[in-house]
């Protein structure tokens, strides 16, 4: 059960401030721990960066092959999305369940619930700040790739601004999926096997592994029923992709509604979950 | 002789505490399908947009994939696991324990940790590389077997140095938490024959990582596309690679001070 703090309680308008004083404060803390550690973040970013390019090879090859295209995309294209797909893949880092199954197994959870604030809302500002860091490792990245790879960007002023929201919304609904999955560690202990089934979900509906639009009709009609998409896909499409006002407006409503969906689902498996934890010392 | 024992031993001693931990084999079959299927996804797809990849065909490429599981599951059954363990020890200065033990001391921290189950995987590799072979037609002569065998041994043994290599360099780089991450993001390079990739990157994991010798070399091998200078080359370079390593932890070691944990 979360204890509620003991104070009497602030009036509203201060409320609010405290609670933005305390995001600006931890995003700020979590910056500059981030870049305390550059060499070590850098090569943990490399090591990222190696998947978009092996898939941009493999891509450009059979391009190459097939007289210039494949399924309507060409090398340069494929350069564009897998280029974007490691800045869309930075954002999409977040607090991972086998994080959450530590916290649980290993009592660490007990501090936390203590503390003011719902526990998630200190992963969701200390991430959230680890992204500022991130994004500027990112751009010699994005440069080298471009060099290398020659992508073709046609980008109009109304992409770029729904890119830079849909960005933070793909973070958001992937922080509150993969939340709920490691609260199943309140009953299972272990989350391994259920997080394996849903990286491999998300490898092939969300765009991450191949631009859905070469994947099969039956996959893409999937695709639309399930979050991933949202956070890989769309934010992709909506720089690099020949989206219309109408589609980038329409898939900016629609991560609103997975952040909703997740948030639901978030808190109603929490207030079932949480009465299970039991935790000695710390 | 007493080398082979130890290592054994600790071999023995490693598998023994695996084997209490029975649900974790379960769970290891589970992950290494899931990644298998993936993989076999990326296949088709590619294979559906194109009949070669650079002369490779859907079954050869299946031998590659092989390959590459076989690969996965020796680091990450016996490479990985002591490799980061003595990065940690670097860090937390208690590798005076295996130091002062009487045994040649980089033999003793490269066989200390096992992970049995992770071991799944060079079945499930080993599976993959039959089913190419069956549907390759299955005319491989004794030599290419051989051949096969050979550069499978040699590819572990540069993976083996390359990790060494990394693992060493935490006499000067404190903290390693990001080799996993930064080396199973490389690894992925060895799923497709290195022959696709960009000249500077086919070099890059050639020679600075070994993974076109061990993943492409035995590939080539049991797909009959190997020349004999190759094998002889990778012979070469795992003897060099070998002799740096010694050389390398003996220069680390000078820079190694732990008080006596």
């Amino acid at each position: 059960m979360s204890v509620a703090p003991s104070t009497t309680p602030l009036p509203k308008e201060s409320r609010l401030r405290s609670f933005v004083d305390f995001y600006l404060t931890s995003m700020r803390t979590e910056m500059q721990s981030q870049f305390q550690y550059r060499a070590a973040t850098y090569m943990y970013l490399l090591g990222m960066v190696a998947e978009p390019v092996i898939y941009l090879v493999v891509w450009s090859t059979i391009a190459d092959q097939s007289g210039g295209e494949v399924g309507g995309l060409t090398a340069g294209q494929f350069a564009a999305y897998y280029i974007v797909w490691t800045l869309v893949r930075t954002m999409n880092i977040v607090f991972t369940p086998y994080g959450w199954e530590w916290r649980i197994r290993e009592g660490q959870l007990s501090g936390a619930l203590l503390r003011p604030l719902h526990p998630i809302h200190y992963d969701v500002a200390q991430f959230a700040g680890g992204k500022i860091p991130w994004l500027l490792y990112y751009l010699p990245i994005a440069v080298v790739l471009t060099l290398v790879f020659h992508p073709t960007f046609d980008v109009r002023p109304a992409e770029i601004a729904v890119f830079a929201v849909a960005i933070w919304g793909a973070y958001l609904i992937r922080t509150f999926n993969q939340s709920a999955l490691g609260l199943v560690t309140f009953w299972t202990t272990r989350v391994g096997a259920l997080f394996s089934l849903y990286i491999v979900l998300e490898l092939l509906l969300s765009g991450r592994l191949v631009p859905l639009t070469l994947m099969p009709d039956w996959a893409q009609t999937l695709a639309w029923l399930l979050p991933f998409r949202w956070t890989f896909y769309f934010p992709i499409e909506a720089l690099v992709g020949e989206l219309s006002n109408e589609q980038l407006l329409g898939g900016l409503a629609m991560q609103v509604v997975w952040i909703v969906v997740g948030i639901g689902i978030f808190s109603l498996v929490w207030r079932h979950a949480i009465r299970r934890y039991t935790a000695v010392g710390n | 002789m007493t080398t082979l024992r130890v290592a054994l031993l600790h071999l023995r001693v490693g598998v023994m505490n695996d084997l209490q931990y029975r649900v974790n084999f379960a769970l290891q079959i589970l992950q290494s399908l899931l990644a298998l299927v993936t993989g076999l996804v990326v296949f088709s797809l590619v294979y559906s947009h194109t009949t070669e990849l650079n002369g490779w065909t859907q079954d050869e490429l299946l031998a590659v994939l092989g390959v590459q599981i076989v690969m996965a599951g020796v680091i990450h059954a016996v490479i990985q696991p002591n490799m980061m363990r003595l990065t940690e020890e670097v860090q937390e200065g208690k590798l005076d324990h295996a130091l002062t033990k009487p045994v040649d001391a980089q033999m003793l921290v490269s066989v200390r940790e096992v992970q049995l189950w992770q071991a799944v995987d060079i079945v499930t590799g080993a599976v993959v590389i039959c089913v190419a072979l069956v549907r390759l037609g299955g005319d491989l002569g004794a030599l290419d077997m051989l051949a096969f065998g050979v550069a499978l041994v040699f590819g572990a043994l540069l993976l083996y140095c390359f990790w060494f290599v990394l693992a060493t360099g935490s006499f000067w780089v404190v903290r390693m938490w990001f080799l996993p991450e930064l080396f199973e993001g490389i690894f992925q390079t060895g799923r497709w024959p290195v022959g696709i990739y960009p000249d500077w990157l086919r070099f890059g994991i050639t020679f600075l990582v070994p993974i076109a010798f061990a993943i492409t070399v035995p590939a080539e091998a049991v797909t009959s596309r190997l020349e004999w200078q190759t094998l002889v080359f990778a012979a070469f370079f795992t003897v060099a690679a070998f002799a740096f390593t010694r050389w390398f932890w003996r220069f680390g070691l000078r820079r190694y001070t732990g008080a006596s944990a």
